[in-house]
């Protein structure tokens, strides 16, 4: 039960599958090495995906991925079924007005999978993000991972009324925290200014 | 002989008139017997609006038991209740709420702020989303500050919310 | 705009034997929050939980203050249990700002937290009992946790929000004779709760009340991505403070409760279990801790970044896993702080539950899901 015995199946994994791509790590990384286990996660994403994918940054127990709307379901997909990743921890989205995006950022864990239970894979796709937004009608609109993952249900919804990402093919799309009568804008925009600040 | 007087047609004008009688006996004589009968039996209203309601919770726990001063714990209907203590935040989708609950309430009542929030907005005085205090929702009695006030604190309140009753005019509500 | 958002909560067409209940937010059986139940005779056909009666917008206002000026809002949601919700932040904090903690700060973190799950886990009890008519219940663990809420005080000086910990370690450090006082409470703390088995644990009445009542199955439990002690009735064998051990948790042996029956029951047994586990782990971090030592390190009123960087932490905290995601742009206020909150993870679970059940066991199954509204609303 305690924490050692729980890290020789961290450790274990590593050995079979990343062993080739783990030199290749070392090659093009001066700085410093990345951690192998995590790298190999990353570099099963690219083995299957190409350049649909890029890889965020590789740290110890973080493995953040990058897609674009248009394969974040496939690769969601991907995920689940084969990296054996099997919730969502959270739903985050982040406002970038110099971009004119917004990001969408899902927190995966895997309960199941033992070796996994230290990770969390970051993955993360983005929008276009309109300066008048009418949330649900504009181009700001996302796939759902709800069918992926059940788990994002309230996050989605919630990512929905504070920045008015509109999620395709979630069932429930309707406000989860603000009042009613909210008629302003998404409040987590960068946009939306607090009175006085 | 009260048979004929009362009819089904006059019934509410008769008890009316009663209520009149009674208003104008029990104004100096009986106001102080019902004030105390106030005092003693304040019910809280069980509406939790924000993180206080963790302190509230502590001030009916054995240690504190603020049951001893007549505030009896809030677990009673919406209807024999006359005290609203508003645990501290009231959020824009909140205050409606509280109004509507205020407004059911049987009169007499009295509402005590507790905690920075209730009174001012406290932390979350730039929030999007929170009241600027609820003064502007209902109308308040006693202030209790504190970020969340101590029990203790609650309690004082409590007392002083007795001491105001005590002076008031039990005839208004009647 | 307001067209296409449907107001709060438009509910489905329903035919006439169905008869919709909102259940609070001033209600005796709910907290913060709104259920609306739609009930057909005596059993719940639809359940639709409406929180966001306390959303207030923190982590908005986490872009406008410092990563110092943070730290008393952020503990808000759920205030007795103030160390553990401000903890991954902290830790976010700390990586972004590039701050090293002295090893004593880790053990006093380490100390305060397991204090602060079991304050918080007394209130959740002392609630759980009265919500299903139990006064003992409710007296016992509310007297009871102001033990631990003492040792508290001393540490912090305020009763729940302590603000204990900050980026750098934490505020101050033990008052002397602390380990002493620490112990002996936290003993007789034990012994205490132990006793609760036979009043609370082994009552034929509680357990008809909520055994097979709102079974979440293995599978579901996984599904619906739940955690804390709702995961841990359910079979699934998962504590961060085992499966991936942050500060110093690594050194000490912590032991997980884990229940397979999933049903109320089970949700309600492991919180109590898991304050006889926090027992054992303030007892091994105050032998294992360095009797002398800063336990901060210093910094200035407004700390420099290292750069842009993300930052996503986890602990343990009462209800389960919370995470922070910290997104920083370089300056001295965080671009984006996320609080992913166990409650709000858990309350998915909520209406998936209540369906098939009677109304009448809504409160005993609403309270087992370890579900603080505040916190889930920020």
């Amino acid at each position: 039960m305690s924490s050692d015995s729980e890290n020789p199946a961290t450790e274990a994994k590593p050995e079979e599958k990343p062993t080739p791509p783990k030199p290749a790590a070392k090659a093009e990384e001066k700085p410093e090495e990345l951690p192998a286990f995590e790298k190999g996660i990353s570099d099963k994403l690219v083995e299957k995906f190409g350049d649909k994918v890029q890889v965020d940054f590789v740290k110890e127990d973080r493995v953040g991925i990058k897609t674009s709307k248009e394969n974040v379901h496939d690769v969601a997909q991907f995920i689940r079924d084969d990296l054996h990743y099997d919730h969502a921890e959270s739903v985050t989205g982040v406002d970038f007005p110099a971009d004119n995006e917004i990001e969408v950022v899902y927190h995966l864990g895997s309960y199941t999978e033992s070796s996994l239970a230290r990770q969390v894979l970051t993955l993360a796709t983005r929008a276009p993000r309109e300066s008048n937004p009418i949330p649900g009608q504009d181009s700001t609109k996302l796939p759902s991972l709800r069918d992926v993952f059940y788990s994002v249900e309230f996050g989605e919804r919630e990512v929905f009324e504070m920045l008015g990402v509109y999620f395709d093919g979630h069932p429930d799309n309707r406000r989860l925290l603000l009042p009613e009568d909210w008629a302003d804008l998404p409040p987590l925009r960068k946009d939306f200014a607090i009175k006085g600040r | 002989m009260l048979k004929d007087l009362v009819t089904p047609e006059n019934a509410n004008v008769f008890v009316g008139k009663l209520g009149d009688i009674l208003e104008k006996a029990i104004d100096k004589p009986l106001g102080y017997a019902i004030n105390w009968g106030r005092i003693w039996s304040l019910w809280p209203v069980h509406i939790e609006t924000a993180c206080c309601s963790v302190e509230f919770g502590a001030a009916s726990s054995p240690r504190y038991d603020v049951e001893r001063f007549g505030i009896i714990e809030a677990f009673g209907s919406l209807r024999q209740c006359d005290l609203v203590v508003v645990q501290g935040t009231i959020t824009r989708k909140m205050a409606p709420r509280l109004r509507l609950v205020y407004d059911q309430m049987p009169e007499p009542k009295y509402v005590i702020a507790m905690g920075a929030c209730a009174i001012t907005g406290g932390l979350y005085f730039d929030s999007y989303n929170v009241l600027p205090g609820i003064d502007g929702v209902i109308p308040v009695d006693v202030y209790v500050p504190g970020c969340p006030p101590r029990p203790e604190t609650l309690i004082q309140g409590c007392i002083l919310l007795q001491e105001k009753i005590k002076r008031m005019k039990a005839r208004k509500f009647v | 705009m307001t067209d296409i958002m449907p107001p709060g909560l438009a509910l489905k067409k329903v035919d006439e034997r169905i008869m919709t209940l909102n259940v609070g937010p001033q209600h005796p059986g709910s907290g913060h929050m709104r259920i609306v139940v739609q009930i057909d005779g005596d059993y719940i056909v639809a359940c639709d939980p409406d929180p966001g009666y306390v959303h207030r917008g923190e982590e908005k206002m986490a872009e406008y203050r410092n990563y110092i000026t943070n730290v008393p809002h952020l503990e808000r949601p759920v205030i007795h249990d103030s160390c553990n919700v401000l903890y991954p932040y902290v830790l976010g904090a700390e990586e972004i700002l590039g701050i090293e903690v002295p090893e004593r700060a880790k053990y006093v973190r380490v100390i305060c937290s397991e204090l602060n799950r079991c304050i918080y886990t007394m209130y959740w009890l002392a609630i759980y009992g009265i919500f299903l008519g139990h006064s003992t219940m409710f007296m016992w663990p509310a007297g009871d946790r102001e033990l631990l809420i003492d040792l508290m005080e001393k540490v912090s000086g305020a009763r729940v929000t302590h603000a204990h910990f900050i980026p750098g370690g934490v505020r101050n450090d033990l008052p002397a004779n602390f380990e002493d006082v620490c112990l002996r409470q936290v003993n007789y703390f034990e012994k205490r709760i132990k006793e609760y088995a036979a009043v609370f644990y082994d009552n034929p009445i509680l357990i008809s009340r909520t055994r097979d009542t709102g079974v979440l199955t293995r599978e579901n439990a996984i599904r619906y991505g739940t955690t804390g002690s709702v995961l841990r009735a359910s079979g699934v064998d998962y504590d961060l403070r085992v499966k991936a051990p942050y500060d110093v948790y690594e050194e000490l042996d912590v032991h997980t409760n884990v229940l397979k029956e999933g049903d109320s029951y089970a949700r309600s047994k492991v919180p109590w279990l898991d304050m006889m586990e926090s027992c054992n782990i303030i007892r091994q971090a105050l032998q294992k801790m360095p009797k002398s030592g800063s336990v901060r390190t210093k910094l200035k009123p407004n700390p420099k970044t290292k750069g842009p960087a993300t930052v996503y932490k986890r602990v343990e905290s009462g209800r389960g896993s919370l995470g922070c995601y910290i997104v920083s742009d370089g300056k001295t206020e965080p671009y984006r702080v996320k609080m992913s909150v166990p409650s709000f993870r858990n309350l998915l679970a909520m209406p998936n539950l209540l369906i098939g059940e009677k109304l009448g066991n809504m409160p005993s199954v609403y309270w087992s899901l370890n579900y603080w509204p505040v916190e889930a609303d920020r």
